[in-house]
């Protein structure tokens, strides 16, 4: 009896031990927000659904126009140094310092792994952090605080999952099957592979979209190539020679994934969100190869505030929905969403623009 | 050449080949990171001169996952990342076709951070060098502002998306490139490449994309690259 009161209590140590590393502190206010170069080109509503939706509970988040790229996908693609990266970062972290702000809120999850790096190298080689002060003070004249919180704007909907869940108008439910619609959720490598205690999960167990669709009511699929890379590869989609590496990695995701049935694809990642609906038009261009329902369909990929958006009941239009290349109509006919096609491709004054040839449904 | 990513990346490699069997570049190409820590690890000047000079550097996708998996906490992709820094400086990457392609990376993304102060921007992305986008981007981009003004932004407005960077703010990256060693990298790229393109009798400009020797190094492809499975035991029969 004693051994195992005993066992007991070292097990529940160790748990609470164990998962203690796969927890995340998320600051609940006052953030300065730093865009995307690929989420704001390609899912400019994202962005700004992320920012209406804190606005809208009350939360204090700042976005000075002066914040530029980090030069991340530079980095990557290995034509910017590491001490450049380092330098502009800092002087991000400068124009936060300026304003008052200590917690930074991340819309890329290569700018979140840049960030990430950043820190690390400066806490384990304090001497990178003293010349990156110098270096940016000389070209610059500017000084900075190290933040106290990294956040991916993902993390911070994750936070507040329930609060949206509160709200929610159109659960993630099939209205004709009455069963929860079933998502693939695909983080970005570098949200956690790389520094695995600045992702919720882990790299292990990453949570951040799962407990997204699980709060909106969906069901998370999970399927063997589900931690795969979408196989953007910097260098390997940047160059056109190099785009069968891109390609290649996608479809070993989409044909890992087929026999599950997903109806929708969700990313935290914008390059991820873009990739994994372009490889998709591309792999039908090359072959004929589709891989929704009884291959007769894409599988649409969004992004989680998009899906965030829906759920809420916002304007799918608006959000930019209709901005991929698999359409979205039937997941979101299955939620229940009313809407109008006619209103897609429409300018913000409601002029008719011609209208997209070839989109998957 | 010191970098921490070398310090912080590499700490005595067991050779387990893990980073190798997780490795979407080495499902792909013929690749094996494993044997690029194993040559840093000897610290053999000739090997790893010959490594700058190679295509195996250019293979890594850059997506970490080999950090992940490391029982002993290193990260190959870190290593090859500052090897890349190396072979540029020293102007060995444009004995590689893979290599050669750095300076079609540095006329897109890296023209773009000092010219725009993004590294890829909507009114950059043209359909014609990127088909895989397919019709919707086709769509978009013909119609760029009234594309982000449906969203809530203005294109090269004053803030929000896609906002025109100011001249004072892209001079501050300017000053830190320069600070930095940025521009010094940028100054490399080009150099080589301009006399790879005089080797090779191509045209080559000084700005822009539109020109022989960027179209080369951004489509060509001698086909070699690739890990075919059928063929690997034969050809590698004998080798271990």
């Amino acid at each position: 009896m004693c051994m195992n009161t005993t066992m007991q209590t070292m097990k529940e140590t160790g748990k609470k031990r164990i998962w203690a590393d796969y927890q995340k502190d998320i600051p609940d206010d006052h953030y300065f927000f730093v865009r995307s170069c690929i989420r704001q080109t390609f899912f400019p509503g994202s962005e700004q659904f992320f920012l209406n939706f804190l606005r809208s509970i009350g939360k204090d988040i700042y976005e000075d126009p002066e914040h530029t790229t980090c030069t991340g996908i530079g980095y990557h693609g290995d034509v910017v140094p590491f001490d450049t990266i380092m330098t502009v970062v800092a002087r991000h972290f400068s124009q936060a310092t300026a304003k008052g702000y200590r917690n930074i809120a991340i819309s890329c999850v290569t700018s979140f792994g840049i960030y990430s790096e950043i820190l690390e190298t400066w806490k384990h080689f304090p001497e990178t952090l003293e010349k990156t002060r110098e270096s940016l003070f000389r070209a610059t004249g500017r000084e900075f605080e190290v933040p106290e919180y990294i956040a991916h704007a993902s993390d911070i909907i994750y936070k507040y999952r329930d609060e949206i869940a509160a709200r929610m108008k159109y659960p993630l439910m099939d209205q004709y099957k009455g069963k929860p619609l079933r998502i693939v959720e695909h983080i970005g490598c570098h949200y956690a592979k790389m520094f695995p205690k600045y992702g919720f999960g882990g790299a292990e167990f990453p949570h951040v979209l799962a407990g997204m669709i699980e709060a909106w009511g969906g069901e998370v699929i999970d399927y063997p190539e589900r931690r795969h890379c979408c196989g953007f590869g910097f260098r390997h989609y940047l160059v056109q020679a190099n785009r069968g590496y891109s390609v290649a990695n996608a479809k070993k995701k989409f044909e890992s994934m087929q026999p599950y049935k997903p109806d929708l694809v969700i990313a935290n990642c914008p390059g991820c969100t873009m990739f994994m609906d372009r490889w998709q038009y591309t792999i039908r261009e090359m072959e004929g190869t589709m891989y929704g329902e009884g291959g007769l369909t894409g599988i649409p990929v969004l992004t989680y505030e998009e899906l965030a958006g829906i759920v809420l009941g916002n304007d799918p239009w608006v959000l930019g929905v209709q901005y991929h290349n698999v359409q979205s109509d039937r997941f979101m006919a299955r939620m229940g969403i009313p809407f109008d096609r006619d209103m897609k491709f429409i300018s913000k004054e409601g002029e008719r623009l011609s209208e997209p040839e070839g989109l998957m449904v | 050449m010191r970098d921490v990513r070398f310090e912080e990346g590499l700490k005595a490699c067991m050779n387990c080949g893990v980073c190798s069997a997780i490795c979407p570049a080495a499902e792909f190409y013929n690749y094996d990171p494993r044997r690029i820590v194993d040559i840093v690890q000897t610290r053999d000047d000739d090997a790893i001169l010959e490594l700058l000079k190679s295509e195996t550097i250019w293979y890594c996708g850059q997506c970490m996952s080999c950090k992940t998996r490391c029982p002993r906490g290193n990260t190959p992709g870190s290593i090859i990342s500052a090897l890349r820094q190396l072979s540029q400086e020293l102007g060995l990457f444009i004995y590689s076709e893979k290599g050669r392609q750095q300076f079609a990376v540095k006329r897109t993304v890296g023209d773009n951070i000092l010219e725009y102060g993004y590294c890829v921007a909507a009114y950059v992305v043209h359909p014609d060098l990127h088909p895989e986008q397919g019709p919707m981007w086709d769509h978009a981009f013909e119609n760029l502002e009234a594309f982000f003004a449906r969203a809530g932004g203005e294109l090269n407005g004053t803030e929000g998306p896609m906002r025109k960077i100011k001249p004072e703010v892209l001079d501050e990256l300017d000053r830190i490139f320069r600070e930095t060693c940025g521009m010094k990298l940028f100054d490399a790229i080009e150099e080589a490449s301009e006399k790879k393109a005089a080797e090779l009798g191509m045209e080559f400009r000084s700005k822009g994309i539109d020109f022989e020797y960027f179209r080369h190094v951004y489509l060509t492809d001698n086909g070699r690259h690739i890990h075919v499975h059928e063929h690997h035991d034969a050809d590698h029969e004998g080798d271990w």
